[in-house]
């Protein structure tokens, strides 16, 4: 089973076929939009000193975010990342409460008990990540172990990047889902730099995704920085395990362009494959398609635009609204009574 | 009331459970058409079939990753660990996951770990240990240390139902060796609340798992010589039932915390501590620990028998500590 290279998608038509109208299409450009407008808005609130620790983003991987989450099912689940910003927006995560996690605030989806993009909403079917990567991805394969199980049709998404693929997790998961024909797609964010580690330090193939012939399931390879190919790839892998067929890994392919984290300069990184990738950026790119293949307007961009910026002053404002936590609540929740359980993902 | 072994009454209330609740299933390396390298889940296989008694690859990590995923989905995963020692392959899954993830996210993580653990058979130094204190650590996991067949299956039920991750340290050498009435019917028993094993005023040994029959020989041995040494059973570790700990203290003033465990850093030491705040006026004598020495379980019979507190060393203490 040879690695599959997913081709690009070119027009309105092929898009149609895969399941998006031209509404769907300005909702993926808009939550694009939304995923890059956070995480600039988050850097600058980190240089005025508003976000204590560090401060990650995704910027390189929007499209990737976005085209997996737009393919997930109401009832399917997921485990995104530090750089799949775009999966909390595609779901329904209220920018505000983002913000608010950022700076520590009761209104983050973690209240303050962790930082930065450690943040998830069980309601919206999203799972919080630890630090520890790719330790998401066995708790992903039990999800899709539980659906097995009940015979739910319901599918898990477990994200991790080409630099965690080198740890037992990510086998262990593989072998599992693999073995049992779990309903899940591990999705490969590979953005060439593990911190300072280049993929040739990482891997010793030439794609991640060759790997999944090892686990007994089908390897896609796409460009992670055209959502719509994303968008097909992930869709049909998706639908593909809801239908029995088993895991897929899917590998999104892109580059990190920014550091590590705020405090790194990724000095480590060629000028030239920045310069080189910076030709496709995710959202340029889809923006152009839009143009020429959807006929977007120049009055609908610049109402998609001014909604972004209207909807994020006003996240920022309720975020810096919500109070940071009391000190007196720390000990609190550290273990579960049996009421909370009765939260409705619970069922 | 039958008579059950331990091993019995674990496998009977993990029975009890899983036809009670159908969200409950078991997943673990040969628990399925083998029925458990201990035979914990003999037959269940045929009663409950091949998605509720899940035989996984050899895969410490996913098996506990998996049942933390399977109860955010709503299911109640009883992992089984083929030996408590192999858990240190699960350790991210339980201590950076499972432990912190209500912490953080208010999802519950209700799964049980089972936990075949303890020495006394030259398992040597890989299945025989006794990891419970270095979980004890980590806030966000229970810790349940059964000594009796009916204890094992009421708090093995109280497990089950708990919204939280609970480790279940069965005492391998427990399993065959004691036999006791268990009740028939489902019943649970709280955390956190100790057991008197054995009654007694002149000291107390505060102890868990297969201890408490150590204690309780060595106990029997000082009757003998006209002392009535008082046999606490703590139960579960995280919670532990301080109260009643100090209440013995303060009624024995003679006091010797007993773990299979090594002894740095093991959870004796917690509980000499909480007392020396607590009822350090109550005391006639300092506080005795009797545990391992700091090294590995060691596999020939003599170095395994000096290596596991035996009960002349329980008896030699007490004796000491009852003369000071």
């Amino acid at each position: 089973m040879a690695v599959r290279e997913a081709e690009p998608l070119s027009s309105l038509q092929e898009v149609r076929e895969a399941g998006l109208d031209r509404e769907d299409l300005l909702g993926i450009y808009r939550n694009l939009l939304i995923t890059r407008g956070i995480e600039e808005r988050g850097h600058i609130l980190y240089k005025q000193g508003k976000i204590p620790g560090s401060f990650y983003t995704g910027r390189g991987n929007e499209a990737a975010a976005v085209g997996v989450a737009t393919a997930m099912g109401p009832n399917d689940v997921g485990t995104p990342l530090h750089r799949d910003m775009g999966v909390h927006v595609v779901r329904g995560t209220e920018p505000w409460r983002i913000f608010a996690q950022y700076m520590g605030r009761e209104g983050g989806p973690t209240r303050g008990r962790d930082g930065n993009v450690h943040m998830a909403l069980a309601e919206l079917g999203l799972y919080t990540m630890v630090s520890h990567l790719p330790a998401m991805l066995p708790v992903a394969t039990g999800m899709a172990l539980a659906f097995k199980i009940r015979g739910d049709h319901r599918v898990a998404v477990g994200w991790f990047g080409e630099g965690a693929a080198a740890r037992g997790d990510t086998h262990e998961s593989m072998n599992l889902a693999g073995v049992r024909r779990l309903p899940i797609v591990f999705v490969c964010d590979n953005n060439q730099w593990a911190y300072s580690t280049p993929t040739y330090l990482s891997y010793p193939v030439e794609h991640i995704a060759d790997r999944a012939a090892a686990y007994g399931f089908e390897g896609v390879v796409v460009d992670g920085t055209d959502v719509l190919a994303v968008y097909r790839e992930a869709k049909r892998a998706i639908e593909k395990a809801r239908a029995g067929g088993g895991p897929t890994l899917l590998e999104c392919v892109t580059l990190r362009m920014e550091g590590h984290a705020v405090h790194d300069d990724a000095f480590y990184v060629p000028k030239e494959l920045f310069e080189r990738w910076s030709e496709h950026d995710p959202i340029e790119r889809f923006r152009a398609w839009l143009y020429e293949h959807a006929a977007l307007t120049e009055t609908e961009e610049d109402e998609i635009v001014s909604g972004v910026k209207r909807l994020l002053n006003d996240a920022l404002e309720r975020a810096e609204e919500s109070p940071l936590p009391d000190p007196a609540t720390l000990e609190e929740g550290v273990f579960a009574s049996p009421e909370d359980l009765d939260a409705p993902h619970h069922k | 009331m039958a008579e059950l072994t331990y091993i019995q009454a674990i496998s009977e209330g993990l029975r009890q459970e899983m036809r009670r609740d159908p969200r409950v299933f078991v997943l673990g390396e040969d628990v399925g058409v083998y029925g458990g390298a201990f035979k914990v889940t003999l037959g269940f296989q045929e009663e409950f079939g091949p998605w509720r008694v899940i035989d996984t690859p050899l895969s410490e990590t996913a098996i506990v990753g998996g049942a933390t995923g399977a109860a955010l989905m709503g299911l109640r995963p009883v992992a089984e660990m083929q030996f408590a020692d192999f858990v240190s392959c699960a350790w991210d899954h339980l201590v950076t996951v499972a432990a912190k993830q209500f912490f953080r996210a208010r999802t519950p993580i209700p799964i049980v770990v089972r936990l075949p653990s303890g020495g006394g058979f030259s398992g040597g130094p890989f299945h025989s240990q006794n990891p419970e204190s270095s979980f004890a650590h980590i806030p966000g996991l229970k810790i349940v240390c059964p000594a009796t067949p009916a204890d094992a299956k009421g708090l093995l039920a109280t497990a089950i139902e708990d919204p939280n991750p609970v480790l279940f340290f069965e005492h391998k050498h427990l399993y065959r060796r004691i036999k006791a009435e268990v009740p028939e019917e489902r019943y649970t028993i709280p955390f956190g609340q100790a057991r008197t094993h054995r009654p007694g005023d002149d000291a107390v040994v505060v102890t868990w798992g297969a201890m408490v029959h150590t204690a309780a020989e060595a106990a029997e041995r000082l009757a003998g010589e006209g002392y009535e040494v008082e046999v606490l059973d703590l139960r579960t570790l995280i919670p532990w039932d301080e109260e009643r700990v100090l209440e013995s203290v303060r009624r024995t003033s003679k006091v010797l915390v007993l773990h299979e465990d090594t002894r740095t850093g093991g959870f004796g030491a917690e509980i000499a501590a909480t007392i020396a705040e607590r009822a350090f006026e109550h005391l006639d004598a300092p506080i005795v620990r009797v545990a391992a020495p700091d090294t590995p379980v060691p596999f020939s019979p003599p170095l395994e028998k000096a290596f596991i507190p035996q009960v002349e060393d329980v008896v030699q203490a007490l004796q000491e500590l009852l003369a000071y």
